[in-house]
C-alpha cells in the first residue's frame, strides 16, 4: 500500500516542505469539480465526491489522471477507490507530494 | 438500503434507452441468415455491428470442420483442462497459433474476456505496478481488481503520460507490467505501438498487448498491430480472441518466455472452467488456416472500412480517428444516439450504440463494425440513411445546408 499511516501533522508539515500548501491543493482539486457542481451549495472538505457531486465514477479517475500530472504524482486506482470526500482526495495528494 | 437501490442511477439511464421501443441491450436476432443479415423484428436487417471482420462465421470450410468434430468428439469437453485433460486438437490449436506468431508458447483460453482477466490478474502480483491505458476494455478493469498489484492508469494512447507514470516509480521494487490493445473497441482507434514499446524498453517493463479487434485486419500476415508496427519480439505477452475475425469463440495468449506454461497451474481463469468444445477448436483452426490463405479477406476489409468512413465523413458526421476495422459516429448526446439508434433499425440496419458510462470521456456513440464481406452497395446505401437520419435529428443539418450554399 502506498498510504501511509503516519501523523497528519508531520504529513502536512512534509507537504508544506514540498511545496503544495493545503489550499493550493483544494484550490486545484476544486477547479476540476466545479463543473459538477449541483445547486447553490458550495464545494467544501466534506463534499463526497461521487454522492454529492453529477461526477460519474469514469470522469472522477479521468480528473485523478489530470490531478496526477499536475502534481507530478500516482495515485494507485486501489487508493481511489478508498477516497470519499474532498479532503481525503487532499491529503492523499499532500502525502504523495511529500514523498515525491 | 435494498439490493439493487445502488443501481438505481444506472436504471434511470437504461430506462431512457428503453423509451424509443426497443431495448439495445436486449436485440433478439430471429434468424441469422449471413454475416452481413439477420431477421430483426420480423424483418431482414444489414448487420454492421458483430465485430465478424472477415464474415467467417459462415464460411463453409469453418463450418464443416466443426461439423465433423462433433460427430467425431461430441458436443462438449464437460470439464477443464486440469481436471479432464486436454483434447488433441487443444494441444494442436495452441501449436499453430503459436506457430502463426513465431513465439515458443500459446495458451488458449475459453473466452478472451477470461483471458486478459486471469493472465493480467496473475502476470502483476503483490509489490508489482500495473499500467493501462484509460480507454482499456472491461476485461482489463476487471483484471485490475483481482490482482494485488498497484494499478496506474495512463492517457489514452499517449505514450508521454505512460512514461511519467513510469518515470515516478523511480527506484521502487516490483516488475512494471504495461497493457495495450492493437485497436480499441469503441473508435476503431490503434495504439502508438513503436513509442510505446520505446518507453517500455526505457523503463524495463513488460509488455501485454490486447490484439483482440486486431487479429486479422492489420499486419501483412493479419497478426495485428505488433506485426504492422514491427515490434512483434517485443511484445512479451499477446492476447487475443477467436470471437471476431475467426467467427468463434474464445481466447490465447502467446509469448516466448520459457516458464510461460507455470501459467496453466496458476491462472484461475484457465484452471476452473470448462476448456473449449471440440467443433470451436475446430472451426478456430480452419478459420486460422482462412486468414492465412485469403490475405485478400483483409484488403477487402480496409476497403470497406474506407468506403464507410469516408463516405460518413464527406456526409459531415464526426467520427473516430482513423481508419478502422470499427467505425465510432459521434452523436452530441445520449438520447440523440438512442433516437438515432432506433431510427437505423426502423430502417433496417443494425449497428451498436454506445453511451456512457460504457464509453470513453463521457461520449455517445453509434458503433458500426466492418466485414469483409459486406457489398459496397450495402455500405452506400447505409451511408444514405444515416446522411437522411442524421438530417432528421438536426445532427448534420448546418453542416448540410453550408455545403448547399456555398462557404459561409
Amino acid at each position: 500500500m502506498i498510504v501511509e499511516t503516519d501523523g497528519m501533522t508531520d504529513t502536512l508539515e512534509r507537504a508544506r516542505v514540498s511545496g503544495q500548501s493545503r489550499g493550493e491543493v483544494i484550490r486545484e482539486i476544486c477547479r476540476h469539480l466545479a463543473p459538477f457542481q449541483t445547486g447553490e451549495r458550495p464545494i467544501t472538505g466534506d463534499t463526497v465526491i461521487a454522492k454529492d457531486l453529477t461526477i460519474d465514477s469514469l470522469a472522477i479517475m479521468d480528473m485523478v489522471m489530470e490531478l496526477e500530472d499536475h502534481f507530478d504524482i500516482s495515485i494507485p486506482m486501489n487508493v481511489v477507490a478508498e477516497i470519499h470526500t474532498v479532503d481525503q482526495l487532499a491529503d492523499t495528494i499532500q502525502k504523495l507530494c511529500a514523498r515525491r | 438500503m435494498g439490493l439493487f437501490d445502488r443501481h438505481a442511477g444506472l436504471l434511470e439511464a437504461y430506462r431512457d434507452v428503453r423509451t424509443t421501443g426497443y431495448d439495445p441491450f436486449q436485440i433478439r436476432m430471429e434468424r441469422v441468415l449471413s454475416p452481413t443479415e439477420a431477421i430483426i423484428n420480423g424483418r431482414k436487417m444489414l448487420l454492421v455491428g458483430t465485430n465478424n471482420y472477415f464474415g467467417l462465421t459462415f464460411d463453409p470450410s469453418c463450418m464443416e470442420a466443426a461439423i465433423e468434430a462433433i460427430r467425431a468428439e461430441g458436443t462438449g469437453t464437460t470439464g477443464s483442462r486440469i481436471a479432464n485433460g486436454s483434447y488433441t486438437e487443444h494441444v494442436a490449436l495452441e501449436q499453430e497459433i503459436a506457430e502463426f506468431y513465431g513465439k515458443k508458447h500459446c495458451m488458449v483460453f475459453t473466452t478472451g474476456y477470461q483471458a486478459n482477466l486471469g493472465l493480467i490478474s496473475t502476470l502483476a502480483g503483490e509489490g508489482d505496478q500495473l499500467l493501462i491505458d484509460a480507454d482499456s476494455h472491461a476485461s482489463i478493469y476487471d483484471a485490475c481488481k483481482m490482482t494485488q498489484a498497484e494499478v496506474v492508469r495512463f492517457k489514452h494512447n499517449d505514450p508521454s503520460s505512460l512514461e511519467a507514470r513510469l518515470r515516478r516509480l523511480g527506484d521502487r521494487p516490483g516488475n512494471r507490467v504495461v497493457v495495450l490493445e492493437g485497436i480499441y473497441s469503441m473508435l476503431g482507434d490503434s495504439a502508438p505501438l513503436r513509442e510505446f514499446i520505446d518507453v517500455c524498453k526505457k523503463y524495463g517493463a513488460y509488455v501485454i498487448v490486447d490484439e483482440a479487434h486486431s487479429l486479422g485486419a492489420l499486419g501483412d500476415n493479419g497478426r495485428g498491430l505488433c506485426e504492422s508496427a514491427g515490434v512483434l519480439d517485443d511484445c512479451h505477452f499477446i492476447v487475443g480472441t477467436f470471437s471476431k475475425t475467426l467467427g468463434a469463440i474464445g481466447g490465447y495468449c502467446v509469448s516466448n518466455d520459457p516458464d510461460f506454461d507455470i501459467l496453466r497451474v496458476t491462472v484461475r481463469s484457465y484452471m476452473f472452467t470448462a476448456s473449449l468444445p471440440p467443433s470451436i477448436v475446430a472451426s478456430v483452426r480452419q478459420a486460422l488456416k482462412v486468414v492465412k490463405a485469403r490475405p485478400e479477406l483483409r484488403t477487402q476489409l480496409w476497403s470497406n472500412v474506407a468506403t464507410l468512413y469516408d463516405g460518413l465523413a464527406a456526409k459531415g458526421f464526426k467520427l473516430g480517428p482513423e481508419h478502422g476495422p470499427v467505425v465510432g459516429v459521434h452523436l452530441p448526446d445520449r438520447m440523440t444516439a438512442i433516437g438515432f439508434w432506433r431510427a437505423m433499425l426502423d430502417a433496417g440496419i443494425y449497428v451498436n450504440v454506445a453511451v456512457p458510462p460504457a464509453t470513453p470521456n463521457g461520449v455517445s456513440l453509434l458503433r458500426c463494425s466492418v466485414c469483409a464481406v459486406h457489398t459496397r452497395e450495402q455500405l452506400e446505401h447505409m451511408i444514405e440513411v444515416m446522411a437522411g437520419i442524421g438530417r432528421q435529428l438536426g445532427v448534420l443539418g448546418d453542416r448540410t445546408l453550408r455545403v448547399v450554399g456555398g462557404a459561409r
